[in-house]
């Protein structure tokens, strides 16, 4: 099992090479600095000066990927590669426009984002589980057949609907919630509760209908067919050996996803005020600040391959037959 | 009759490509007994062709709006002809009033006056505060203002009443052809035909009665209200079509090439091209795709903004600025597709008559394509189908994260994002938002819909 975590480990690495290489690809090489220097001065304050000046501070007037006046080590070290993106690997992202130190922030923001996006995740999966479950152990009546219809009509509204009509619903016209805003510790429970809501709800139509399908495939496989033979109640058939089977792929599904949670929502921290990583990367793209989307970028690939591993795990832990080839 | 300069923006270029592709592969489909049979289900679904009408209105909307043109500006004899820096396309050409009639501000659906109050000067009694007349809402009405609703009413009523003498011109004709001895109409009506003619019918009558009294309505009205800016929110519905169905298909066909050729050359060759091949979209795959197109689009407005010599009309710079958001998204949303393809392969590949193909000593190519691709297409179209209404819905998204289509091109997405704090004053602007989602929940429905119809006629273990 050991010997298994490693080889993952180990294969994550040329990945996040590859990652880095894209994000350095897309942010240096297709756009020189002196064009993004050109879009952050604005047009008025474009001088040649003002562009040396803007790549000093940021450390981008150096070679991109070979020194040649440097000696030794320095003419792989002494570049914009090596220092911008090389050095994200060991946590190092550098400064924001804002002066800020970037890692820094982004520890302080994944608190937020957590607090908004586990609950999300551990009532949306219960909410959805439970509704799925519900229609498939009414298969094939009426009931099924609207759920279904139900949740065809939800998965097509748009998620900024959601977003925007509940917190006029519920905080404008109810007054029963803040709009939007963060408070520190406990005290932020109201401030949670709606985006909470509105992300459970956004997400019922898609999973549900998906998990349906899943526990319905369950329900024609040749043991629970047994299961009703030796005379056993529907319920128990269900409660007992449909639901435990099929929750096999249903958690192994959604396992990628957990560490992304760090990362929050994009939509629902900027709707919502929230100062968390996703209301972080929408500032920072409206500003057109490159190194906090560089930075995102690479964190949320190293979060994503963390998924993937922890999902092949899981796949061994809950299925025996699959074995640590 | 005024000059005018035909415009093709590249994105035109594109949507009349793939109808001629379409065509391309309706040919093929009707030449291939598998493939037809399977659209047959298609069309033996009720729910599958009520949807598709729907569909085809959106696209008609969206092929009319993909003509362009630059109207001659007037000059006088002797001088070079000058051309509108303004491009224009045909369905702008149809609905001219809905373009042109603009008001101050916002206004109400059906509205007469103003939503917002102003200082007003009345003959005869100086100024006053209040709501003012629109220039063009119920203009024909003259001072008879509070017969808007019957008038409406009357309106609606005309034009219904000559959309269902349309419509029943239609469905003769149908009727004919289902049977000539003029049973059609019980066959139809009791659905005893192999296609699904009833549910084609019956959506095309409900969309005929509201579009065709919506239509003569909006010469009159602001059926949808006006926006900010006093534009008519209906004009800017018909125009976002356009975008939506652009990024929903030209993406899938940037995207579509790569996904299929990499995955069968994967699958199929195994060894270092599949590493290769995995390597590559393992990477891809693992940027969250919201963060990779943030940067790309970052990075595309860069290269826009630092070239602005490319482009002669700012519609064909936000033309670009779209295409390039497509192909953005295809390259984000290739691996999906292409994982599919390739796991598919490696099975395909060790059945018995491709071996016996190997033994014949067909070449490799020639076993990819005339082996190995027919039988992966069914997973391509409904990989495509169900594309298509998730791109609608990105579109949305990512224009209010500001990494969207141009802010000066209409889309749900602009519409949306422009209106949103609307909500939020008093009183409350609700109709631009309103028609905005309406209209987009309906193109996204249908689309969801059709694709479940295709997916389930294609594949029946699936569903």
């Amino acid at each position: 099992m050991l010997a298994y975590i490693v080889r993952r480990l180990l294969y994550a690495i040329p990945i996040l090479i590859g990652v880095n290489l894209i994000t350095f690809a897309l942010f240096f090489v297709v756009n020189t600095p002196d064009d993004m220097a050109r879009m952050q001065l604005g047009v008025k304050r474009v001088t040649p000066e003002a562009i040396e000046k803007w790549k000093v501070e940021r450390g981008y007037d150096k070679p991109l990927l070979i020194n040649a006046e440097a000696t030794g080590m320095a003419t792989v070290t002494d570049t914009v590669f090596f220092q911008k993106s090389a050095r994200m690997f060991v946590g190092d992202f550098g400064r924001a426009e804002d002066g800020r130190d970037i890692a820094r922030e982004i520890s302080a923001r994944m608190g937020p984002s957590l607090a908004i996006a586990l609950p999300t995740f551990i009532l949306g999966l219960f909410v959805t589980v439970t509704f799925a479950l519900t229609l498939a152990f009414f298969r094939a009546t009426a009931f099924d057949f609207w759920g279904v219809v139900l949740c065809v009509a939800m998965m097509s509204i748009s998620g900024l609907f959601y977003i925007i009509g509940g917190q006029y619903l519920i905080s404008k016209v109810w007054r029963l919630v803040p709009i939007s805003g963060f408070g520190d510790g406990l005290d932020a429970w109201r401030f949670l509760i709606l985006p909470v809501l509105i992300g459970v709800v956004s997400g019922i139509g898609s999973s549900a209908r998906w998990y349906r399908t899943i526990f319905l495939e369950e329900v024609g496989k040749d043991y629970v067919r047994t299961a009703r033979a030796k005379g056993l109640p529907e319920t128990v058939v269900f409660f007992r050996h449909v639901l435990r089977n099929a929750l096999i792929p249903i958690l192994t599904g959604i396992v990628v996803v957990i560490p992304l949670l760090f990362m929050g929502s994009l939509l629902t921290e900027s709707f919502f005020g929230i100062p968390g990583l996703g209301s972080y990367t929408i500032d920072a793209i409206n500003a057109q600040d490159f190194a906090v989307v560089r930075s995102m970028v690479f964190i949320g690939s190293v979060l994503y391959i963390v998924g993937l591993i922890l999902t092949d795990i899981s796949y061994t832990l809950v299925d025996p037959r699959i074995r640590f080839e | 009759m005024m000059g005018f300069q035909i415009i093709v923006l590249w994105s035109d270029v594109l949507i009349w490509l793939l109808v001629a592709a379409g065509m391309g592969v309706g040919v093929l489909i009707a030449k291939n007994p598998p493939l037809l049979s399977a659209w047959r289900r298609v069309g033996a679904s009720r729910v599958g062709m009520a949807s598709a009408v729907v569909l085809i209105a959106f696209a008609l909307i969206g092929l009319v709006d993909s003509l362009h043109y630059r109207s001659q500006l007037e000059s006088k004899p002797g001088q070079p002809v000058v051309y509108s820096v303004e491009v224009l396309s045909l369905l702008d050409a149809l609905v001219t009033p809905l373009r042109t009639r603009n008001e101050k501000t916002y206004s109400e659906p059906f509205a007469t006056r103003l939503y917002a109050k102003e200082t007003i000067d009345v003959p005869g009694k100086g100024t006053v505060r209040d709501y003012p007349r629109l220039k063009y809402g119920g203009i024909h009405l003259g001072e008879r203002e509070d017969e808007v609703a019957a008038d409406v009413a009357m309106t609606a009523f005309r034009a219904a009443v000559l959309a269902f003498l349309g419509w029943l011109a239609v469905a003769g004709v149908v009727a004919q052809i289902v049977a000539r001895d003029g049973s059609g109409w019980q066959k139809i009506w009791r659905g005893e035909t192999v296609f699904a003619w009833n549910a084609l019918l019956i959506m095309l009558g409900l969309i005929l009665l509201i579009a065709v009294p919506l239509f003569a309505l909006s010469t009159q009205y602001h059926v949808f209200g006006t926006d900010k800016v006093g534009q008519d929110v209906l004009y800017q519905i018909l125009k976002s079509v356009r975008t939506g169905l652009i990024i929903g298909l030209v993406t899938t066909l940037v995207m579509l090439p790569m996904a299929v050729l990499l995955g069968i050359v994967a699958g199929y060759f195994r060894g270092w091209v599949d590493d290769v091949i995995q390597y590559v979209y393992t990477v891809l795959s693992s940027i969250p795709g919201v963060l990779l197109i943030a940067a790309a689009v970052l990075m595309m407005q860069v290269v826009i903004d630092t070239h602005p010599q490319w482009f002669s009309t700012s519609a064909e710079r936000a033309d670009l600025r779209l295409l390039a958001l497509c192909f953005i998204l295809g390259i984000t949303s290739w691996t999906g597709l292409c994982r599919l393809l390739r796991g598919e392969t490696l099975k395909l590949r060790e059945l018995e008559y491709i071996q016996a193909a190997q033994a014949f000593g067909v070449s490799n190519w020639r076993i990819i394509v005339r082996h190995i691709l027919p039988n992966l297409m069914h997973i391509v179209i409904i990989a495509l189908v169900m594309d298509f209404s998730g791109l609608v819905l990105a579109e949305a998204v990512l224009s209010y994260v500001g990494i969207g289509v141009d802010p000066s091109m209409t889309s749900f997405g602009t519409m949306i994002n422009s209106a949103r704090m609307e909500l939020g004053r008093e009183p409350v602007v609700w109709w631009s938002l309103a028609a905005a989602f309406t209209a987009m929940f309906i193109l996204v429905l249908a689309a969801n819909l059709f694709a479940d119809a295709v997916r389930d006629a294609f594949d029946p273990r699936a569903a």
